[in-house]
């Protein structure tokens, strides 16, 4: 075999492989990539149930209850519309998880229309604004986006 | 003043990066014949710019420590009443101070090459030392002209505005100066690829000069990342240790390219194959930490790393980013072809196992490329997703376990041709041990597939790594050799450690009343008190748990719910309870209406090992450089004392012997 053989057969390979794997990218992130809904994007078009989404908008007054555990919080999560969805969480609210403010919520549908959160994003610093509620559109969007919440990451 | 000097120190710094690049062309240019007049300059121009950008550094750095309220920089990101700590690791807890860094570490290592690397024919070293200088004036103009971290406030303010609280931890002191000591590191690999591209002098000997700076960076990066994941998990009160966030990949990515530039700038070194394949790598580990910086620093992700958000600083991150990548790509291209092919190898050797895997973690930065881009291609098109675990992990995986497999064979085998029957043995060995340990978790309940083939993977691979030594004389081997066992063993260990921790991980989350016990794994968490306790610039809620391991005497947790108030800001405090097996992990919630507070707890088995495995891999690459640099020093001292000896037989006017080589 020629050098030079030898070295467009590594080529060859390497090409292959590293196709191989942007093919691959391509056919998972169409199938795992996380979509972000606004509630009434969620009330028009409900996400396969079980599938990983993303829901963000404002905590609804007055909808915040914690169940008997003391631990699962059921609120309703409001947008531009009248749609609310209805979302459970078990775990340790963020800090600044109030009545009124933004939130994003990761987690799926469940089969009884309620949206099972396994993950709350949390504000920690008023310089950060989520890009998922920018560009919400309405007065109230500028609100939520002025007082919103990002992932502690 | 002190900032007029800093300031000025930058300005200068950047004026000698120009005559650095010049004088570096001008040396370049006078390849035959007399040297260029301006060529002298290159070196100096190196070793004074990078004691100006230090310079500069220490100047922001003492005006952190003594918080200079009329400097801009300080009053938005410091506060009189923080730790002094702090005040100092603040100083690249912001943008332009961490870009600040980022440009003394890479003018630091530009002096240090120029200063310390004669190895080199001088014009592969002007154009390394070219390159390094254009790269370093566009960081300079980036920050001179949209970043200024001297920028004096007109009137001065009475108090700063204090530092994000996530960033009040010794982790600051650690993580992002390591990080991006690595980043740059890779900067003199690429400018070293690119001056032996230009003066096409791709051959063992330049690899020899590029292996200790790319080990290095390598090893730097190796425990920012590890450094960074144990800040992560302690620090956000999540209990994970790693979240495919993007701002994690971007460090991710040059430490894959780093790899695998690494194993093949060896080949290079010993062997003489895979020319193009190194400086690609060179071009693209480089590449990826340019990403990472743009990445992390444009704003165009949100998260707690992007300090500030600012198109224009995002576009001329991203102009660097185009014309370096873009420039580097062009080079290579023109003058890849001109470099002669290497010595050949055959598919079943050492090097067909190295390329096999430097193959493999190229798919791998791919998949983490793409998944890390794929949101910010999507919003051009107004469709907002985020990518997580359930991509990654699979994913990444599918390339990771066949090149894990090779991993812990590819060291047995010979240089150039081997046959697999000559080590029948080891194979046997390592499947059983892979197999075995799959069976044998498998037979305790039902895990999950990707956990339980990493507890076969680190078992077969943590024999593996320490087969090359069978039949040695162990104190014979050479220190780059124990450095390669014990990086790979580095890697079984850390594999063990996610592997478990996926596997076997406990959770209980629950309202206890003060006086209330919950179970978790065999530990019994008692909730003895919540009192209200206050630090330097805090105030938190500070439960008391006791920890008793199966019934044994308890331990005392205090996990802290902490409130800051420069910037105003809440945070939990995680408490943490260490044994050899793994970690207890403790985190306080809120109170419910009916005085129950919110406990969640984790018992994490072996977590504990990720990070080790981290360290020793670490280590592996520190005795590798050990083990090159005196290797090459006595070669050199070799040379030296043969010429002076074929020196004295010439003065003797007998017969000159031939060098065996």
């Amino acid at each position: 075999m020629k050098a030079k053989h030898q070295r467009l057969i590594l080529v060859v390979i390497a090409l292959v492989a590293i196709l191989g794997a942007g093919l691959l990218a391509a056919w998972s992130l169409r199938n795992q990539a996380n979509y972000f809904y606004l509630p009434e994007q969620m009330a028009a078009e409900p996400p396969a149930v079980g599938q990983a989404v993303r829901l963000g908008g404002m905590v609804q007054k007055g909808s915040i209850s914690t169940e008997a555990d003391g631990v699962t919080v059921n609120f309703m999560v409001t947008g531009n519309t009248a749609d609310a969805i209805p979302v459970r969480y078990s775990g340790i609210l963020p800090d600044l998880f109030v009545e009124g403010s933004g939130v994003v919520a990761e987690g799926s549908l469940g089969p009884d229309g309620v949206f099972l959160a396994t993950n709350l994003l949390a504000k920690h610093d008023e310089n950060y604004v989520p890009k998922e509620l920018e560009g919400m559109g309405t007065e109230q969007a500028a609100k939520v986006a002025a007082d919103t919440t990002v992932g502690l990451k | 003043m002190i900032a007029e000097i800093g300031l000025a120190a930058l300005w200068l710094a950047a004026a000698l990066a120009v005559l650095q690049m010049v004088s570096g062309a001008a040396m370049l240019r006078s390849a035959d014949g007399p040297p260029h007049p301006l060529a002298i300059y290159t070196r100096p121009a190196a070793i004074v710019q990078a004691v100006l950008a230090v310079l500069a550094f220490l100047m922001l750095l003492w005006a952190f420590a003594v918080t200079d309220l009329s400097i801009k920089l300080v009053a938005t990101n410091s506060h009189s009443m923080k730790p002094l700590i702090y005040k100092l690791t603040g100083t690249w807890g912001n943008h332009e101070g961490s870009m600040l860094l980022w440009v003394g570490v890479l003018a630091a290592s530009g002096g240090l090459l120029a200063a310390f690397e004669k190895r080199l024919p001088e014009r592969t070293m002007g154009a390394t030392l070219a390159v390094q200088g254009f790269v370093a004036l566009g960081f300079y103009a980036f920050l001179l002209l949209s970043s200024n971290p001297f920028e004096r406030l007109p009137v001065p303010a009475i108090e700063g505005t204090g530092l994000n609280p996530l960033l009040q931890d010794i982790g600051l002191a650690i993580h992002p100066p390591t990080l991006y000591a690595g980043y740059v590191g890779l900067s003199v690999a690429f400018s070293l690829a690119m001056g032996a591209l230009l003066t096409r002098e791709v051959n063992p000997a330049f690899a020899r000069v590029m292996r200790p700076w790319v080990l290095g960076a390598w090893v730097l990066l190796t425990l920012g990342i590890t450094a960074g994941s144990y800040w992560a998990y302690y620090e956000l009160g999540w209990g994970g240790w790693w979240f495919w966030d993007p701002v994690e990949n971007a460090s991710l990515m040059p430490w894959l390219a780093a790899t695998a530039l690494m194993h093949s700038v060896s080949v290079l070194a010993a062997r003489d194959a895979l020319r193009t394949w190194t400086i690609m790598l060179g071009v693209l580990a480089f590449s990826m930490s340019m990403l990472g910086t743009f990445l992390v620093r444009s704003g165009v992700l949100t998260s707690v790393h992007a300090f500030a958000v600012d198109p224009e600083r995002g576009s001329f991150i991203l102009a660097l980013l185009g014309l370096y990548i873009g420039g580097a790509f062009t080079i290579f291209a023109l003058r890849a072809g001109a470099v002669a092919e290497g010595k050949r190898f055959a598919a079943v050797s050492r090097e067909g196992a190295l390329v096999f895997n430097n193959v493999m973690l190229s798919a791998i930065l791919a998949i983490v490329l793409l998944g890390t881009l794929y949101p910010l291609l999507t919003e051009a098109f107004d469709v907002r997703v985020s990518v997580g675990p359930p991509y990654f992990n699979p994913a990444a995986a599918i390339f990771a376990v066949p090149m894990f497999l090779v991993m812990a064979v590819g060291p047995l085998l010979r240089w150039k041709e081997d046959k697999p029957a000559r080590i029948q043995f080891e194979l046997a060995l390592i499947a059983a041990l892979l197999i075995g340990g799959i069976a044998l978790v498998s037979f305790f309940g039902r895990f999950p597939l990707l956990p339980l083939l990493g507890l076969g993977l680190a078992a077969a691979l943590a024999v593996a790594a320490f087969l090359p030594l069978r039949g040695r004389k162990l104190t014979r081997v050479p220190v780059a050799t124990w450095g390669m066992a014990i990086a790979h063993f580095g890697v079984a260990v850390a594999l063990f450690g996610m592997a478990c921790e996926g596997a076997f991980t406990k959770e209980r989350l629950a309202a206890v009343a003060p006086g209330g016990t919950e179970q978790v794994g065999d530990f019994a968490v008692t909730l003895e008190s919540v009192t209200p306790v206050a630090g330097p610039n805090w105030t938190a809620i500070e439960a008391r748990l006791a920890v008793s391991r199966g019934g044994g005497e308890p331990v005392i947790l205090t996990p802290q719910a902490r409130n800051f108030w420069s910037p105003p800001q809440a945070t939990s405090e995680s408490a943490l309870l260490t044994r050899w097996d793994g970690q207890l992990y403790a985190v306080i919630g809120n109170q419910a209406e009916d005085g129950r507070w919110q406990i969640r707890v984790w018992w994490k088995p072996f977590v504990t090992f990720i990070w080790y495995g981290g360290m020793l891999i670490a280590l592996g690459g520190v005795l590798a450089i050990v083990g090159r640099v005196r290797v090459d020093v006595k070669r050199r001292k070799a040379v030296t004392k043969g010429e002076a000896r074929r020196a004295d037989l010439d003065a003797l006017g007998t017969a000159t012997p031939v060098p065996a080589e």
